[in-house]
């Protein structure tokens, strides 16, 4: 084989050390530019068109449009504060509003008084808030697709961790908050594992696609939890709800009411660390990644494809289980019926908004969050149906799924990415 | 007369790359010219600027000497140009007709699709140029041989006669690659102009009437058959010396290292591929698996390699019984195995070089202690290999999709060469590879002889076979019809034991001269 080399050297006439110096030079990096561009771009191309729908949908400024070629100046002008008056509402309702932290912060100097400052966090405290169980679900989703598994039943999954979380935080009385939160939390998080874990195991063992039963565990899910609420969980009183949980199964809050801003937080900042090390700094990770990649190389490597579906589904579905012991334990401390209201459904956009990296499913998660918790005011203060939000989201989706559309739009020359998110796979495999 | 196609100057540059560099090339009427190149030659990209697939950056193409602008491939279709591609460009759940008519329906009253009309048509075309191929069979029926014919007519069919063919042997079996040599050599009786795109050098001398050899976007030359030689073409090619003969000493067999006995094997479509298969392989010898495509050779490697489980008999590595075992316990028993499709089963194509290169590896040290994988070790591992094996990439970072195919499968080599090997498993190690890469895996697969590893080479091209094998099983249905010292194996006789002949017969038919041997899997 030395004639190899020789050949070698002579094409290359450095040395072996150059060489090898050169293999391992990492290139400059301008892929995590190029890798944020498209998704700020949609969520930008999503703003405008929403802008569109709100003046479309405000029927006084569209009776403008009638007398836009004697008074085009008139209609322009009020399409323009339509959106403005929306877009600001929406902005006051998610992070604030300056002009009462101002105000609130000069009561604070002249009176002490925090309570108004208190008031001027609301809407950020809230985003937040709503943003929790959007990393949980939303890192749910993305480990799923790791592994190449379409993970539909997260809000199923919600639900049985909420359940679980919910059972273990009223009904164990006596124990420290260090014991009894996180065994409420893990609780949930372990019941959802096993839940999902049903489905890794059906398409491991019989091939049965992981779409179709995670929709159908859903339904099991919401009715299990509904039989619960009115029976054995079921508080005295008419309506279906469980009892409180015990104080020490609370995530401790950090501020006085109104602001419910609460630890669930940090822990979802934490998972989220986890998930990213898990995934990408460990052999458990490298296995995931390689099955969800390419399985038929994942088999030939000596990986068992069957037993990382299992368990992609059962930490996806833990994942999804944190939703739902975050709400219960941190927000509701208690479980009502319907309370998730499509948190596990809006995660599998956001998994995509955040092309399946941690990173990216945190800024997602916050975004939807924040898009979500500001709706309710910009109904309230600008007229604007809250489905505008609903409206957003689609579009984000729209253009994520279909880059091409954000690229011809904004003449992108970007090279295409190696192996864009693979969803899922066809129908059993 | 003017040339009937002419390109001058053709220039095409991709970031990075000038994949056309004032490419001069003539097509004279009613003859084939090969286009030759390595992958990456730019070959398919001059072509695909004919056919208005991408737009050249600077040069000319004149048509019956007449100056022509090509934007879209209906262009290049109404110049009468048409194009065979590569990977197939078929409707599996259509008939033959309808794959032909697909694009250009004949209608009746402007609404209902005339079928009959369209499929008399391709009877004509097929029966013209002796294609046979029926009409009404379902594409997904068809083996590969007469799918490419079925390309061929949906070319025809548009009227074209200038017909570009693509790597049109990669995916055929030495059988299939003689039909279509006869097809092609009836169109041009029938005055059809033909540029036959490849790298192996055996086709070009068999079929060409000139050959214009490109390397690294450049023209190099233009000869014919008769004055070239492969050696010559070689050089054109690669732009070096290139040897053709693998030069290896005579084996020294030792321990028995694989031993399969009464080996059944069913597919995954529960058909029985493997029946009654027994052969030990020893250490320091390569047993060569030689047979057409699909006759269960495919089938034996996966159950060696613990991928399909056999159905009755006994594999044992190195004493082991492993019959049974995961893929991981038999690779951990020290086989190597270079898969048949590398794209599919040897690489993860989004993954970067040095993750691929630990692709069965990560989980031991020093790449991880305990979980943790030990990213230092990994990428400075993945420089030496990608060294040592000489794979061309700018750095390991790069998902190995970026590499030629050369290259993708030179970094299987070098993670399966790169472990202790007792046994290797190389199925097709060569296939659709350029000389250059041919020669080195070749090189690489007796070296490991050498060093005492039993390898089991599976291969359908005899050429491969007959270079590399210190012995030579013949697989035909399922069965080992005879095993014979490379000594005693000629290509004719290979041949007739491949396609079924008995071995008395064989024998008998074996004592005609056997042709010079070369290594035409080049």
């Amino acid at each position: 084989m030395s004639e190899q080399k020789e050949r070698a050297s002579q094409n290359n006439p450095d040395t072996r050390a150059q060489a090898l110096a050169r293999l391992l030079l990492r290139p400059a990096r301008g892929s995590v530019w190029q890798a944020i561009l498209l998704p700020v771009l949609a969520v930008f191309t999503a703003l405008v068109i929403g802008a569109l729908v709100i003046v479309f949908t405000d029927l006084q400024v569209l009776n403008l449009y009638k007398d836009f070629f004697s008074a085009p100046g008139k209609a322009l002008a009020a399409s323009w504060k339509s959106i403005a008056s929306a877009y600001s509402a929406l902005f006051k309702g998610s992070i604030g509003n300056p002009a009462e932290f101002a105000k609130a912060i000069s009561v604070l100097r002249a009176t002490g008084d925090a309570a108004p400052l208190r008031q001027a966090f609301w809407p950020i405290s809230e985003s937040l808030v709503t943003s929790v169980p959007y990393i949980f679900a939303g890192l749910a989703v993305a480990l799923g697709f790791q592994c190449g598994l379409f993970n539909i039943g997260a809000e199923g999954q919600i639900f049985i961790g909420a359940l679980a979380s919910v059972y273990v935080g009223y009904s164990i009385k006596g124990l420290p908050q260090y014991i009894h939160l996180p065994l409420a939390f893990l609780t949930g998080a372990a019941a959802a594992g096993l839940w999902a874990a049903v489905a890794g195991v059906l398409k491991a063992k019989t091939g049965a696609h992981e779409v179709i039963n995670t929709i159908m565990m859903n339904y099991i899910a919401f009715l299990l939890s509904d039989w619960l609420l009115n029976g054995p969980m079921k508080r005295p009183g008419y309506s279906p709800i469980s009892p409180a949980i015990q104080d020490s199964a609370w995530l401790p809050k950090f501020f006085p009411d109104p602001l419910r801003f609460h630890a669930g937080f940090f822990v979802a900042l934490g998972i989220a660390a986890v998930v990213y090390w898990l995934l990408f700094k460990t052999t458990i990770g490298f296995e995931i990644r390689s099955v969800g990649a390419n399985p038929d190389a994942a088999r030939y490597a000596g990986i068992s494809v069957t037993r990382n579906f299992v368990l992609a589904m059962f930490l996806s579905g833990a994942l999804a289980g944190m939703a739902g012991a975050n709400e219960v334990l941190g927000v509701n401390h208690q479980l009502a019926s319907a309370f998730s209201s499509g948190y596990g459904f809006d995660s599998i956009a956001l998994a995509l908004l955040g092309k399946s990296h941690p990173v990216g499913v945190v800024l997602a998660a916050l975004l939807f969050g924040t898009l979500r918790s500001g709706a309710t005011r910009m109904q309230s203060l600008a007229g604007v149906p809250i489905d505008i939000i609903s409206i957003l989201q689609a579009l984000v989706i729209i253009f994520i799924a279909a880059p091409a559309i954000i690229r011809w739009l904004y003449r992108l020359r970007l090279e295409r990415e190696v192996g864009e998110t693979v969803f899922t796979r066809g129908w059993g495999q | 007369m003017a040339p009937v196609l002419e390109l001058r100057g053709i220039t095409k540059a991709f970031p990075g790359v000038l994949a056309n560099d004032h490419i001069d090339l003539t097509l004279e009427e009613g003859e084939i010219l090969a286009l030759l190149g390595e992958n990456g030659a730019g070959k398919t990209t001059l072509m695909n600027i004919l056919y208005g697939l991408y737009q050249p950056d600077a040069g000319e193409i004149f048509v019956r000497g007449k100056k022509v602008e090509i934007h879209e491939p209906n262009d290049a279709i109404r110049l009468g140009i048409g194009m065979v591609h590569q990977h197939f460009m078929l409707v599996p759940v259509f008939t033959v007709t309808e794959n032909v008519m697909l694009g250009v329906e004949s209608m009746r009253y402007g609404l209902f699709l005339d079928r009959r009309r369209a499929a008399a048509k391709v009877r004509e075309i097929s029966e013209q140029y002796k294609l046979e191929v029926n009409p009404d069979d379902y594409i997904k029926d068809l083996p590969v041989g007469v799918q490419q014919r079925v390309e061929i007519i949906k070319v025809l069919y548009r009227k074209a006669d200038i017909l570009i063919l693509d790597e049109p042997t990669a995916v055929l079996t030495p059988q299939e690659v003689e039909e279509l040599f006869k097809i092609i050599r009836s169109l041009r009786e029938q005055g059809k102009s033909i540029i036959f795109i490849t790298h192996k050098l055996k086709e070009v001398m068999a079929i060409a009437d000139r050959i214009t050899v490109l390397r690294q976007g450049r023209a190099v030359g233009t000869t014919t058959p008769a004055e070239a030689t492969m050696e010559r073409l070689a050089q054109m090619m690669v732009g070096r010396e290139v040897e053709l003969v693998v030069k290896k000493k005579p084996a020294k067999p030792g321990d028995v290292v694989l031993d399969v006995e009464n080996l059944h094997v069913v597919d995954h479509r529960g058909n029985v591929a493997v029946r009654g298969v027994t052969f030990d392989v020893r250490a320091g010898e390569i047993l060569g698996v030689a047979g057409v495509q699909g006759n269960g050779q495919t089938e034996l490697v996966r159950a060696l390699t613990g991928l399909l489980r056999p159905e009755m008999g006994r594999i044992r590595v190195n004493g082991v019984d492993v019959t049974h075992a995961s893929p991981r316990e038999i690779l951990e028993q020290g086989v190597a195995h270079v898969p048949e499709d590398r794209q599919k089963d040897g690489l993860i194509l989004k993954y970067p070089v040095h993750d691929n290169l630990i692709l069965n590896t990560y989980y031991i040290p020093p790449f991880a202690k305990g979980v943790n994988l030990q990213f230092g070790e990994i990428y400075k591992a993945a420089a030496e290999r990608a060294y040592e094996f000489d794979i061309r990439t700018p750095n390991v970072y790069v998902p190995v999709s970026t590499l030629s195919g050369g290259n993708q499968q030179k970094t299987i080599v070098a993670r399966e060469f790169s472990r202790p090997v007792r046994l290797l498993i190389a199925s097709q190690p060569t296939r659709g590879l350029d000389v250059g890469s041919i020669e080195y895996i070749h090189q690489r697969i007796v070296q490991k002889r050498d060093e005492g590893a039993a390898v089991l080479l599976v291969s359908p091209e005899l050429d491969e076979i007959l270079a590399l094998s210190d012995r030579i099983a013949v697989m035909y249905r399922g069965q080992f019809v005879a095993i014979l010292p490379a000594a005693e194996a000629t290509r004719q006789k290979l041949g007739l034991l491949m396609a079924g002949v008995s071995v008395a017969e064989a024998e008998a038919a074996g004592q005609a001269p056997a042709p010079v041997e070369e290594n035409p899997a080049l």
